[in-house]
């Protein structure tokens, strides 16, 4: 089973990564973007056919390194073998 | 009584330290990330580098090797426990330290000397300080920009980015962090963290000495540890 781990800096801390490519979107002259953040996605084979056990391993992985609760929020998508979403 | 310096795959400033402490007149040793036993040792200092490639976040991974299982332990017997730079990242992810380092406001990787202002002389750290000092000191980071953590308001502010002359402004912050916050104590003082290179500053060959009454105040509680007092200060 395939599965994507987005993480998400929280809306609250800085992105001075998204803020750069804001002011260099607008310089090239796409001024209608409005915000740009940066995420992360880590992409997981995991082998099990248990959707259910799967997500819950994924949610402890998320906490205990994924993901670092004081600056990051996360989302995870289960994907079938050919990439829909399960 | 000796201090356990401990390296990482990616660690580049554990000679430094071993040589600064050893220059203090304290015995200490590089030891290994696999190490499961520090049973041996009075302290710990975390150096700064690029543990495990800081893939990830820095200090990510460094926060699982075994070695940390013992610092840890350390920690909660109340063994001095110092990260410096890479090593302050590394005590922030294991949760040794509150709060979070990112990426420097103006994400460049500064390499120069900064001033600091001592703001409490009641850690491992500081001890042997004033507050109110002024250290001149260098920094080499890129992710510096300390950020804290609003469920964990439990750190002491020990020092902080100032001008020459103490003032601490937005001016004098290089890196974006909060409150220009340069360095962190744990609630019990025996765990600190902090950005700037103390054992790059020990001697006049390198520009600067003031990095010595850090390590001097480490030191101090080591010996203190060693002897079977706390090291609460």
């Amino acid at each position: 089973m395939r599965a994507t781990v987005q993480v998400t800096r929280r809306s609250d801390i800085a992105d001075p990564q998204g803020a750069a490519v804001l002011r260099g979107l607008r310089d090239l002259g796409f001024s209608e973007v409005a915000s740009v953040r940066i995420d992360k996605v880590i992409t997981l084979v995991v082998e099990t056919i248990d959707a259910e056990r799967a997500k819950a391993d994924i949610e402890d992985m998320c906490e205990q390194l994924l993901a670092n609760p004081v600056m990051e929020d996360y989302e995870i998508r289960l994907l079938e073998e050919d990439g829909d979403t399960a | 009584m000796t201090v356990a310096v401990t390296v990482f795959p990616g660690s580049n400033c554990e000679h430094d330290v071993v040589f600064a402490l050893e220059d203090l007149g304290v015995d200490a040793e590089l030891v290994w990330h696999r190490e499961k036993d520090l049973s041996g040792f009075s302290g710990v200092v975390l150096p700064g580098g690029f543990a495990h490639g800081d893939y990830l976040r820095t200090g990510a991974i460094a926060r699982f090797s075994p070695i940390m299982t013992e610092v840890r332990r350390m920690a909660g017997e109340g063994a001095p426990v110092l990260g410096i730079c890479n090593g302050f990242q590394i005590l922030t992810e294991a949760g040794l330290l509150p709060g979070v380092l990112l990426a420097n406001r103006d994400l460049r990787f500064i390499c120069r000397k900064v001033h600091v202002r001592v703001e409490s002389n009641t850690s491992i750290l500081t001890r042997s300080a004033r507050v109110g000092d002024v250290l001149e000191i260098p920094l080499n980071s890129y992710e510096g920009n300390y950020t804290l953590d609003p469920a964990n308001p439990d750190g002491r502010v020990v020092l902080s980015y100032s001008d020459e002359n103490g003032t601490v402004s937005e001016a004098a912050n290089p890196n974006g962090s909060a409150g220009n916050i340069a360095g962190i104590a744990g609630r019990a003082g025996n765990v600190a963290g902090l950005m700037p290179h103390p054992e790059r500053a020990i001697d006049t060959l390198l520009g600067s000495t003031d990095g010595r009454v850090l390590l001097k105040s480490f030191v101090a509680s080591v010996s203190e540890f060693a002897a079977g007092r706390p090291a609460d200060v």
